[in-house]
This record gives C-alpha cells, sequence and structure tokens, in this order.
C-alpha cells in the first residue's frame, strides 16, 4: 500500500506527468533521493505502469465522437470474444470496456463528420458480430477530464 | 488544420503507447536526430494534437478497487442550470470525467470508488443530491483497453 510520501508524489505527477525528479522533491517538499526511492518501488510493484500521451482528436479533424453501448447476444459462448477482437480492428475505435450492468460493451468512436459517422457506423460497427442491441450517446462537451485518481 | 506526415504519425504512435521515452531514443527508432525528434514533438504539442501526459497508475494497487461509468438523466429540464450541475458535480474527487452527451441520458461520469459500498456511499451522498439529477444508470467497469487510434 502507499505511504504519506508515496501519496504527495502521486498528486503532482498526475497533475504533470512530465516533472523531472528535482522538480517533484521540490514540490512534494521531500529530498530528492527519497522521490527516487519512492518512485523506483511504486514502480517494481506496478503502482505506476507508465505515462501515456493524450491525443486531441479534435485537433487532428476528428470533430464527431460517440459512446456507443452494446448488448450482445449471450446465448452464444464466444460471443465477448469474437465481438472484442473485431472491434479491436475498427481503427475509429478509441477505448473498449466492457460492464457488469445493464450494457455489455462500450466502444468510444471518432469520425471526422457526421458523414464520416455514419459511415464507419453502417460498414464497420453494425457489421460487428453478435449485437443484440445498441444505444449511441453522443459527446456534446467535455465538462470535467481529470483522469487523475483522488490519493 | 496542421498536416501531418508519416514521420508524425509515427511519433504519436510511439507517444500514445509510452510517452516516457525521450526525444533521442525514439529518434533512434524512427532514424531521427534527436534535435530534429524534439522539434516534431514541439510542433504537434503547439497545435495541441498531443494535449498532454497522463501517468498510469494500477487503479486497484491504489485502493480503487471499483470504476463506475454513470448515466445521469436531469430530472427538472430547464428548471435546475446545467451549470449549476456541472459545477457540483465536476467538484466531486471521485468523479474522474464529466461529459455532456445527448441520448438516453444528459450526462455520463466516470466514477472511482475503494469498493462498491463506497461507491454506494458517493451515489447517495454526493450524486443522488446534485440539483437536478434524476434517473442514473450504473454499469460497473470489468474490463478496459485503449487503442491508438486512426493514427
Amino acid at each position: 500500500m502507499l505511504n504519506e510520501e508515496d501519496r504527495r508524489i502521486l498528486r503532482y505527477l498526475q497533475e504533470d506527468p512530465t516533472l523531472s525528479q528535482s522538480e517533484l522533491a521540490e514540490r512534494a517538499r521531500l529530498s530528492p533521493s527519497m522521490v527516487a526511492r519512492r518512485l523506483t518501488r511504486m514502480e517494481e510493484r506496478g503502482i505506476i505502469t507508465g505515462t501515456v500521451a493524450v491525443i486531441d482528436w479534435q485537433a487532428l479533424g476528428y470533430a464527431v465522437e460517440v459512446s456507443l453501448r452494446f448488448t450482445l447476444d449471450k446465448t452464444l459462448p464466444r460471443a465477448f470474444d469474437e465481438f472484442l477482437t473485431a472491434a479491436r480492428a475498427v481503427p475509429e475505435v478509441l477505448e473498449i470496456q466492457t460492464f457488469l450492468g445493464r450494457v455489455d460493451v462500450r466502444l468510444s468512436v471518432i469520425a471526422r463528420d457526421m458523414a464520416h459517422y455514419q459511415e464507419v457506423y453502417r460498414s464497420r460497427i453494425l457489421t460487428l458480430p453478435h449485437i443484440a442491441e445498441i444505444e449511441a450517446l453522443m459527446h456534446v462537451a467535455r465538462i470535467k477530464w481529470q483522469e487523475s485518481l483522488p490519493v | 488544420m496542421i498536416a501531418l506526415d508519416d514521420t508524425d504519425h509515427a511519433i504519436l504512435r510511439a507517444l500514445v503507447a509510452d510517452a516516457g521515452q525521450g526525444a533521442g531514443a525514439l529518434g533512434r527508432k524512427l532514424g531521427l536526430s534527436q534535435p530534429a525528434t524534439w522539434r516534431r514533438i514541439r510542433r504537434l504539442e503547439e497545435a495541441r494534437v498531443l494535449r498532454g501526459r497522463r501517468l498510469m497508475l494500477d487503479a486497484a494497487a491504489v485502493g480503487f478497487g471499483v470504476t463506475v461509468f454513470l448515466g445521469v438523466k436531469l430530472a427538472t429540464k430547464g428548471r435546475v442550470s446545467l451549470e449549476d450541475f456541472e459545477r457540483a458535480v465536476s467538484a466531486i474527487p471521485e468523479v474522474q470525467t464529466v461529459e455532456h452527451v445527448l441520448g438516453l441520458y444528459d450526462y455520463r461520469l466516470r466514477i472511482v470508488a475503494r469498493d462498491l459500498p463506497d461507491f454506494e456511499r458517493i451515489l447517495r451522498r454526493r450524486i443522488m443530491t446534485l440539483p437536478g439529477a434524476g434517473d442514473v444508470e450504473a454499469n460497473v467497469l470489468l474490463s478496459e483497453e485503449r487503442l491508438a487510434g486512426p493514427i
């Protein structure tokens, strides 16, 4: 588990993952050697798994974002696996989540505009296997986007 | 809009997988010099294509065993200001993302909790008491994959 130093380090590092160890030490009011030691420990234990870049798809001309929620035909034992394998092959799919609840799977799909979305939806989404039901939520605005954990 | 060539695409693909690598290491993989790679990354940042970096943490390992996607419908449209709801919901630390959507629900929230009883506490005390909150639908996250997208 985490101690108070770990939590402090993670709070600052989640806010800005590009901080150097010395900047991090200064902000968290810890010694640089302490920061280095705690970071190594958290990496070794698989608590910190890495840093990834976040792309702004709107800046690349993808104006449409839709959250598609599926229920699958679960009478077929391989329905989930086959659906997920096929969904991974669709380039416009950014996220795949599976759930316990009324919805089985959710895909986050982007498109350049509505005409492009319609094309993706018809030729690549509706053709995915074992779909029982689809619901669409059209993304309007991002109010909060802070995927940091309140450690 | 910024025009990207194959090298820019390769840089984005590499950074989406691992943003911890420096311009030098990344350049060597792509056959570019360190300064050339750095200049390209800088240009992608300035064009806001690279929106930022995210630290990847194992949520369960830091004590957040449960992630829930919550669809929220506003009960009294028109009477409650959307801004009031958005401000109040964004202030809840366990709420990671708030998206305004069109469809079955008005808002889509991503919430982290320590366990299911903790989620129930957040739902009852923080979410259901928000100004204007009506119907909610909770789906508990089982698995999640993020894909590189069309780059």
